[in-house]
């Protein structure tokens, strides 16, 4: 299929983009990298009134270390996280999960902002957001706002994006020296969109983790902390598997709210969100 | 002197490959033709539904549109159709519109037509059409239940039944047969519905040229023959009137062999308009409109001695149709392909086998890659492990004590197919030794301890190749089982070779080009290859049934031997020598044993200018045609998979995978080799991930390719290939097809190894797609 008519503004400054953001209104959809949004257009999913390309502004394409935390411009391309020195030193389960992003063509392409603001609930970077607690920052004409990860998704394919707003960066401090991270996810073909994935971080000096995050993908209607299992697991590490998935089963119960598709069903994901956590305990371990 | 050397049997790499990478191809959407227009569909959005009205004017009016049209305009010039063969006289349809009339009876049947200046303004309009629908029962989703339920109303009232075929084979009195078995074991199997997924989507572009009422229809097909007299019948036009042409072609695996009824509807389309119109099959719309496949339910079981002789095999195969069956070569090949070759490598005498070809509001099912055959692999093979572990006897044993035996066995199977001289024992042996099969089991075992879960497959198959004129010709349907070939030496010296064999990408003009060359003594870019048009090209049957090389190669080599003999006439009378003493060699007609010789450009030239020179005595034309009538060739071979169970997470990992498979002769290994990859591929393909899924509805659920899950390249294992060569006797060629060996047995492979890995749980999978859902079913770690 065609994409039906739209009008297309090259902008040029944050400044247009929040007045035509303004003057358009709801039908106006900010047009980064593309690879979501020219896909729904593709399939006359979305009819925006006006695509408001934000491609040239380089003033959102950075990653750079600012008072001790990571600032990461929306316009960063997956492709450049995933190369980056300073992500892979400092934010190591970002540089992790990247692989896992889609294709390589994809990730030459594809944003971090645009990712977080379609805020599809089985993509990577929000669940490592949400595990790495980043701040999202949301600029409009009146100046930014930040909001912690877990607030600023709200529900499948939504966000705390008020209108007249644009999310500029995220700024993520590192956790301390011993923390360790883990990503994995289960995707039938390798770039896929996952069927359940997990962000992982554990901190202790010793071999067992002490505290655990575990935010998952796949697992509901956004990006989900499992804090009852983080609870539940960091007194379990050193159990035996079977009981440690029992006891990590038990919890995810609590935690997920995974839906059935026609890919798996709640009961499979819920089955393979354990398998998971029950793996990054491992790896986490010692 | 002498420095030809001959490459058929070497590993020539296709010309044409080089022209696809550069971007260089020419398909049927990069045609370029003034004033066409592009047609749009609209598509019934229901399974069943009444078409109580439709309105197309506010479409009309969108600028840029030039015209749409609903069924019964385009039935006003073009007729209905109906799947019949004389040689299937139970075999029952109805007449299919090309656009639906009344009632529309899958999702995605197309409703309407809008031609328009682009696409884009077609797709626009397509919004604006309103449609009273008033939607209708679906046929009962899965199959078993419809058959089940014979009250359930007919879709197509005429036929008062639901059941479009229905076949029964009885061989070996397998009543007597089976009372003296020690076991019997049942399986039931679910092979669900996939679809083909050609990298280019169906394309047409018809122009039709009012004055002369002649029709010319460029389109991405593997049988312009087959369409042109389609065309012709339908569209009420004289056959020699309608030309097709078939530029490159990215692909088609069966999808394009049938008759479409969007693709008729724009040729109507371009005779209402007398313009040309184009379509281009988008992504979305070529899930519910291109054939599907498989789509079988089948309860099997295998009756065995304690000893593990094979005594014979039962099978009751649901098969799943459309709403009608594919035209023109009926949608029940699939069906019958599944019950007679099931067993089919195997010495047991006694087979009972039926066939329910059941309709459905669905797309149509047709002929994809294999057509039935890995459905019966797929049963035999994993009946056959499955009885060898309850006997305990090693999976290669038991295939080795139950072979049939070439000359020892009788020459047909129990499902009558004539397989007497199949080396299945031979390709079991080079398998076992390709893949070290002992060694594997050994590592298997290591690793095993280790706790990881490696399982071993091994699947053998027949391949029914080359079929005669028995097929089509005899069940009244216009198809050409054979092929001819036209050579004609230029004036250069040069060899144009003009085929009816069609190439969709898997290289069979370079072997045609090898085979001219090496007969002619010309160097491989000495032969000019010409394809693909009705105008030009001798009537052929294209390219189906692992045919194209096997019976439009046999035709080229018997041509470029009729050249030979010619130039060799003409040569030994110029030369004033013997004929016996002359050869081509070189780009020459020379001497075996001495100095005289005369070029074929200077032949080229004398018979195209200086005929005068030659002698009267022999034939002087630079042409020579040669036709072909095929009998039809089966095929065989043997593959294996290692694949690798993650029994915590149900995910499936294929690690190697081994094809042994005779075709007799090979003309070009790198090109035979990629034919059985390609296939292993498009059946790993099926195995693991491919499946058309339809709701309780008949909605096709995944119809984009993020849904849809084909095999990538990175997820695929290294596929280590070998061959056994048996002597085909009765053709020049000596080689049988070779085209969906792969697609056949590689299912089959996988599953058994996964089957090998889960028995160590105490459970089975007979479903495919083998989804880590499944998996974990059978491991009972989910309901």
């Amino acid at each position: 299929m065609k994409f039906a008519p739209f009008d297309y503004v090259c902008t040029r400054s944050l400044a247009e983009v929040y007045d035509l953001i303004e003057a358009r209104g709801p039908d106006a959809r900010i047009l980064a990298g593309g690879q979501s949004l020219l896909t729904t257009l593709a399939l006359r999913l979305s009819e925006p009134s006006v695509l408001l390309d934000i491609g040239g502004l380089q003033e959102l394409r950075f990653i750079e270390e600012r008072n001790g935390a990571i600032h990461v411009g929306a316009l960063t391309r997956h492709c450049e996280l995933e190369t980056s020195p300073l992500i892979a030193a400092r934010l190591p389960l970002i540089a992790q999960a990247m692989p896992h992003v889609a294709h390589a063509a994809i990730r030459n392409r594809g944003t971090i902002g645009g990712s977080l603001s379609l805020a599809d609930p089985a993509a990577e970077l929000p669940a490592c957001m949400l595990a790495l607690d980043a701040a999202i920052v949301l600029a409009s004409r009146d100046g930014e706002r930040r909001v912690r990860a877990e607030a600023f998704f709200k529900g499948l394919y939504h966000t705390d994006v008020r209108p007249g707003e644009l999310l500029v960066r995220v700024e993520i401090t590192p956790l301390e020296k011993e923390w360790r991270f883990h990503f994995a996810e289960f995707s039938r073909r390798r770039g896929d969109y996952a069927m359940v994935g997990l962000a992982a971080a554990a901190r202790g000096p010793g071999p067992l983790p002490e505290e655990l995050r575990l935010a998952f993908l796949g697992c509901g209607d956004r990006p989900v902390r499992a804090r009852e299992a983080e609870r539940v697991a960091s007194g379990s590490a050193s159990a035996p598997r079977a009981e440690r998935y029992s006891a990590l089963r038990r919890a995810l119960e609590k935690d997920l709210e995974p839906q059935s598709d026609p890919n798996a069903s709640s009961e499979t994901r819920m089955h393979l969100a354990a398998v998971l956590a029950d793996r990054a305990i491992e790896a986490l371990s010692g | 002197m002498n420095s030809f050397k001959g490459v058929v049997g070497t590993s020539v790499a296709r010309p044409q490959a080089r022209r696809f990478v550069f971007g260089r191809g020419r398909y049927t959407d990069d045609l370029r033709i003034a004033g066409t227009l592009h047609a749009v569909f609209l598509r019934s959005p229901y399974a069943h539904a009444r078409i109580e009205a439709i309105d197309l004017d506010a479409a009309r009016t969108v600028p840029g549109v030039v015209a749409a049209f609903d069924g019964k305009a385009i039935a006003s010039v073009c007729a209905a159709w109906t799947a019949q063969f004389a040689t299937l006289p139970d075999h029952r349809s109805a007449a299919q519109p090309p656009l639906a009339v009344e009632r529309a009876l899958w999702q995605g049947q197309p409703v309407a037509i809008v031609v328009a200046d682009t696409r884009a303004i077609g797709e626009d309009a397509l919004g604006l059409i309103e449609v009273q629908w008033h939607e209708l029962e679906p046929l009962p989703h899965p199959v078993a239940t419809a058959v089940a339920d014979p009250a359930h109303p007919p879709l197509h009232a005429a036929l008062g039944t639901n059941i479009a075929y229905e076949r029964c084979i009885v061989a070996g009195d397998p009543d007597t047969t089976l009372a003296g078995a020690d076991r019997v074991i049942k399986r039931r199997f679910q092979f669900t519905r996939h679809t083909g997924v050609p990298l280019e989507t169906r394309t047409v572009l018809a122009e039709f040229e009012p004055g002369l009422r002649r029709l010319t229809v460029y389109q991405s097909t593997q049988v312009p023959h087959q369409m042109r007299a389609i065309y012709a019948e339908l569209l009420g036009l004289s056959e020699a009137n309608v030309r097709v042409i078939v530029p490159d072609v990215g692909g088609a695996f069966g999808v394009k062999l049938h008759l479409y009824d969007d693709e008729i509807a724009v040729a109507a389309a371009s005779m209402l308009l007398g313009r040309p119109v184009k379509f281009v099959s988008d992504r979305l719309e070529a899930f519910v409109s291109d054939i599907h496949a498989r789509g079988h339910t089948v309860d099997a079981s295998v009756a065995v001695k304690n000893d593990g002789t094979v005594l014979g095999f039962e099978v009751d195969d649901i098969m799943e149709m459309g709403a009608y069956s594919v035209y023109p070569r009926t949608s029940v090949g699939e069906g019958l392909h599944a019950i007679s070759l099931t067993g089919a490598p195997y010495a047991a005498p006694a087979l009972r086998a039926r066939l329910r070809a059941v309709f459905q509001n669905k797309a149509p099912v047709g002929s994809y890659r294999g057509v039935g055959q890995p459905i019966a692999c797929g049963i035999t093979e994993h009946l056959i492990d499955a009885a060898a572990a309850e006997l305990g006897i090693d999976p290669a044993e038991m295939r080795r004590r139950n072979f049939r035996r070439a000359g020892i066995d009788p020459p047909k199977t129990a499902g009558g197919i004539a397989a007497g001289d199949l080396s299945h024992q031979r390709c079991l042996e080079r398998l076992l030794q390709l893949m070290d099969y002992d060694g594997l089991c050994a590592e298997r075992a290591s690793a095993r301890k280790a706790g990881r879960h490696l399982g071993i497959g091994i699947a053998a198959f027949v391949e029914m190749t080359a079929p005669g004129t028995g097929l089509y010709g005899a069940a009244g349907v216009k198809i050409a089982c054979s092929d001819g070939c036209t050579l004609r030496l230029e004036p250069s010296g040069v060899v144009t070779c003009v085929t009816g064999a069609t190439d969709q990408g898997q290289g069979s003009d370079t072997g045609m080009v090898q085979l001219i060359g090496d007969a002619l003594g010309l160097d491989f870019d000495q032969v000019r290859l010409v394809a693909g048009d009705t105008a030009v090209t001798p009537v052929g049957g294209g390219t189906w049934a692992s045919r194209g090389l096997v019976v439009g190669g046999e035709a080229a080599l018997g041509a470029a031997h009729a050249l030979r003999d010619r130039l060799i006439d003409i040569a030994a009378a110029l030369l004033d020598v013997r004929r016996d003493a002359l050869v081509l060699s070189a780009s020459a007609v020379r001497e075996r044993d001495g100095a005289k010789s005369l070029s074929l450009a200077e032949l080229g030239g004398m018979m195209h200018y200086r005929q005068d020179l030659l002698p009267s005595e022999v034939e002087r034309s630079p042409v020579v045609t040669f036709h072909v009538v095929p009998t039809g060739l089966i095929a065989n071979g043997i593959q294996a998979s290692l694949i690798e169970l993650d029994p915590e997470s149900g995910f499936v990992k294929p690690l190697r995978h081994w094809v042994v498979e005779d075709c007799g002769r090979v003309i070009n290994p790198m090109l035979a080799d990629e034919q059985l990859r390609g296939g292993v591929v498009q059946g790993l393909g099926e195995a693991l991930l491919e499946e058309c899924r339809y709701d309780e509805r008949s909605q096709l659920q995944n119809a984009t390719l993020a849904d849809y899950l084909v095999p990538m390249a990175s997820d695929m294992p290294d596929i280590v290939i070998d061959h056994v060569h048996t002597e085909v006797t009765g053709t020049l060629l000596g080689a049988k097809g070779i085209g969906e060996a792969g697609t056949i047995g590689a299912a089959a492979a996988f599953v058994n190894a996964l089957n090998d890995a889960l028995r160590a749980f105490g459970c089975a999978i007979s479903e495919i797609p083998c989804t880590p859902e499944r998996v974990l079913r059978a491991l009972r770690r989910v309901p």
